[in-house]
């Protein structure tokens, strides 16, 4: 039910607001937040445009199923405090998916209004409503149940694992996450840039979990450090959520020079490690060229990130055209915006260096594009004889992640399918009972949002396992 | 947060550390190794852990001040703590069950093989150890070795021991005949030296590799070396590997990707530009 006077045509006459955002050629120079946030009075405008359908198809598109056009109409009606409850009650991470999320292939692709013009603009609202909630901590009223008596044990703390802990704790579990590396957050902190996600908020996000009760242990390696099976003696249930986080080489010569990437490394050493602080002591090269191979989210963060490393040229290769590309559409747009060049219907054949072994160049042979496949892609196919050199003194390398066998590999009861990753149930539970995964680890390289949306579902099935048995 | 509970200089530029971490001093094993972050800002470095005392709940980490994070690390005096510690990592290492073994530690790797003898002499095989140094006074983990087996101390300039590098002795005793297998760790330069050595012996030879790393966890790739022609990554399918397959040219050149930073770091450092006055409690 509407609480805002407008009728649904005047509602359809406001346009879609803009996010107000850094200016490009001052943006890419620097490592602070590019989208700035929108005020108040333009949120409200904006949620405006949401008609309250009955059958919200919005919805359907979120993948945890945010209650999209109740939260719109409280921030409408000026209720901050139930707009923020509301959402939170839904999406343990709203501050993240607002910035992070693929809203134009899930939410706003479904809204009824991108039909006519364009969709409401979700997922700047959702941030506007979650950066709210972070500055206005008092005003969220959710509480834990009552204590269950009951341990659960939580391995990782990217998106998949804090929504879980976040939810088993709200359920009255003790929960701790246990993390390999010294900070949580998984791809968070360690790989998504400070300037599309500043880690304080990552950091604020998981203060909030621990004010909840839920434990943290850094620098706890699993497999390593305590395998799956001495866990399982210590605790009542297990959620693994330990990402996919092994990188996928091009297996082309000369992958070994140096000044040739993968994307994890590159990002690590940037986000995680902090090295475009000078202050820092962890080294980083300073390329004048940069080539990333690939065209996902990840090549778009790593080419924009050596731009603001100082790099000259940066240009994206790969091997289909821009419409193919896997990125999310803001991405993309930002990064051409930012003065990232792309090298498109381009396959990498080869690293070349010089005597010293430094890179020099990144030789490419033209693609041109064939005959729809069975799944109706078309396919790239090399033009024989088309070899070129992109000159660059770094190659980043972002062509996707596999499963880690790190942790699979000292559980061997655990069943695994054919690429490592684990296979789980309908309620998320692996071969072995009382142990759950979900998120990156058992859908290969997904989204945040997937991985949170297994969070939830494995707390909830969790939540059923052990009260049956109790 | 690890409380440093013991330290001593063992060479000009070698220092132990006991630092108390109870897991990792519970459960590692020969071989394994631990990733360092001394504290805000510092990077995550790899040492090897050279020895655990489970009952107290710390293990030994032997440094050598290389530069600026080691520099750090070994200035940090008893009661100071370090924040970060992540293991035990890698693979322990391949033991044989009976025989004779030769450990041969270079400079600050005789700490690292030192674990590793131990192990060995442990199960009833039998040890000798060939450490070298400059001079007397960077022989290190001497009383300790000697304990466990028969041990060739070389000199570079003869001062103890016999003059000469690990290689020589090491190549008596392969004359001599009966060495089952050889642990090499030291500069990767000794350890092809040695890998070249043994080979038209047909001994198996294991070398530790120290590739630089960052995660420790198989996460960023950075580490990888090739052995037998295939990329492994050296923290998690490491860091042990059969010499006679690994492809030393490409560890080394690797291995300088960062020189120029870590001058301009060390220059820092040296200029007082370091964070070694602020970790230090007095
Ligand atoms: C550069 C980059 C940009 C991206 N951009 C987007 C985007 O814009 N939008 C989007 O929706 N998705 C994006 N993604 C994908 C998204 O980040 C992932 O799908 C998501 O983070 C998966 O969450 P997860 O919780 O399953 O795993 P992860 O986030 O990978 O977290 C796993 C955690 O487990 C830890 N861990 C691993 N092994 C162990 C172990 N053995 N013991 C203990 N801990 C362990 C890891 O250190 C890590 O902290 C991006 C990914 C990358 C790399
Ligand atoms: C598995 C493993 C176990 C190790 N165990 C030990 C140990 O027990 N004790 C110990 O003192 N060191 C050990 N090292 C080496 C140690 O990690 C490096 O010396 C350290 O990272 C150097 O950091 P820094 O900032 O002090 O020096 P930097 O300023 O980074 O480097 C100074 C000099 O040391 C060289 N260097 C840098 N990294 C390495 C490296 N990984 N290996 C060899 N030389 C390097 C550089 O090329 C440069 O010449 C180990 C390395 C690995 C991979
Ligand atoms: S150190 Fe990153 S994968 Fe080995």
């Amino acid at each position: 039910m509407s609480t805002s006077n407008l009728t649904p045509k005047q509602r359809m006459q406001i346009a879609r607001q803009e996010m107000p955002a850094q200016d490009p050629a001052v943006r890419r120079n620097n490592f602070g937040e590019v989208n700035l946030g929108m005020e108040a009075e333009l949120a409200k405008l904006e949620a405006e445009r949401c008609l309250q359908c009955r059958d919200p198809k919005c919805m359907k598109g979120c993948p945890v199923n945010v209650n999209i056009p109740r939260f719109l109409d409280l921030l409408t009606a000026g209720d901050m405090a139930g707009a923020a409850n509301s959402l939170l009650s839904d999406n343990a991470l709203p501050a993240v998916t607002g910035r992070v999320c693929p809203q134009e292939t899930q939410c706003e692709c479904e809204c009824v209004r991108a039909n006519r013009g364009s969709p409401v603009g979700i997922g700047y609202l959702e941030r506007f409503v979650a950066d709210w909630a972070r500055s206005n901590q008092d005003a969220i009223t959710l509480v834990n149940a009552a204590p269950k008596g009951k341990k659960v044990a939580v391995v990782g703390s990217g998106p998949a694992g804090l929504t879980a802990a976040g939810q088993l704790a709200r359920r009255g579990y003790d929960v701790t996450v246990f993390e390999a590396l010294h900070r949580a957050g998984g791809v968070l902190v360690y790989g998504i840039p400070e300037f599309r996600l500043p880690k304080k908020i990552v950091d604020q996000e998981v203060e909030r979990l621990v004010q909840a009760g839920v434990k943290i242990e850094c620098n706890v390696v699993v497999g390593r450090t305590y395998t799956v099976p001495e866990l399982r003696e210590q605790f009542d249930a297990i959620f693994i959520a330990n990402g996919a986080g092994l990188p996928m080489f091009m297996n082309i010569p000369g992958e070994h020079y140096k000044g040739s990437y993968t994307a994890n490394e590159y990002l690590t050493r940037v986000n995680l490690m902090a090295a475009y602080d000078p202050d820092s002591d962890t080294p980083i090269i300073k390329p004048r060229r940069v080539a990333v191979v690939g065209g996902g989210n990840v090549a778009m963060d790593a080419a924009r990130t050596a731009q603001r490393m100082g790099a000259e040229r940066v240009s994206i290769v790969y091997r289909r055209t821009k419409a193919e590309m896997p990125a999310r559409a803001e991405e993309v747009h930002h990064a051409e915006e930012e003065g990232v060049a792309f090298d498109l219907l381009c396959a990498p054949v080869e690293i070349v260096a010089n005597e010293k072994k430094w890179v020099t160049g990144l030789k490419c042979v033209r693609m041109e594009l064939g005959a729809p496949d069975a799944s109706g892609r078309r396919s790239p196919v090399a033009i024989p004889g088309s070899e070129f050199i992109i000159e660059c003194d770094v190659v980043v390398s972002a062509l996707g992640t596999r499963a880690n066998p790190l942790l699979t590999q000292t559980c061997p009861d655990m069943k695994l399918d054919k690429r490592g990753n684990i296979v789980v149930d309908e309620k998320l539970m692996t071969s072995i009972p009382g142990v759950f995964a979900g998120g990156d680890i058992v859908r290969g390289a997904a989204t945040v949002i997937l991985a949170m949306g297994d969070g939830k579902r494995a707390a909830a099935a969790i939540d059923d396992y052990l009260m049956a048995k109790a | 947060m690890h409380t440093i509970v013991a330290k001593a200089q063992l060479s000009p530029n070698v220092t132990r550390l006991d630092v108390s971490a109870p897991r990792i001093a519970q459960i590692r094993k020969a071989g394994q190794f631990v990733i360092v972050r001394r504290g805000e800002g510092a990077e995550r470095i790899p040492l090897t852990i050279a020895d655990s005392d489970a009952a107290a709940g710390t293990i030994s980490l032997v440094i050598q001040a290389v530069g600026k994070s080691t520099k750090e690390l070994v200035a940090l005096a008893v009661g100071d703590s370090i924040k970060d510690i992540a293991g035990p990592l890698g693979h322990p290492t391949e033991l044989i069950e009976k025989g004779h073994a030769v450990c041969v530690g270079g400079g600050v790797g005789t700490a690292v093989v030192h674990p590793i003898a131990q192990a060995l002499s442990k199960i009833g095989v039998h040890v000798t150890s060939v450490i070298g140094g400059r001079s007397k006074e960077w022989v290190i983990y001497e009383p300790e070795l000697r304990n466990i087996g028969d041990v060739v101390v070389c000199t570079d300039d003869g001062s103890y021991g016999r003059k000469g590098f690990v290689t020589q002795a090491t190549e008596d005793l392969l004359k001599a005949g009966g060495v089952d297998i050889v642990y090499a760790v030291g500069p990767v330069m000794m350890m092809k030296a040695l890998a070249e050595l043994t080979r038209p012996y047909g001994v198996k030879t294991i070398v530790s590799l120290n590739p630089l790393m960052v995660d420790g966890t198989g996460m960023c790739g950075g580490c990888r070396v090739s052995v037998d022609g295939k990329a492994y990554f050296a923290c998690v399918d490491g860091p042990e590997f059969d010499g006679h397959l690994v492809d030393f040219g490409q560890l080394a050149d690797r291995g300088t990707t960062y020189r120029e930073f870590e001058q301009e770091a060390a220059k820092r450092c040296a200029d007082g530009d370091c964070r070694i006055g602020l970790s230090n409690k007095g």
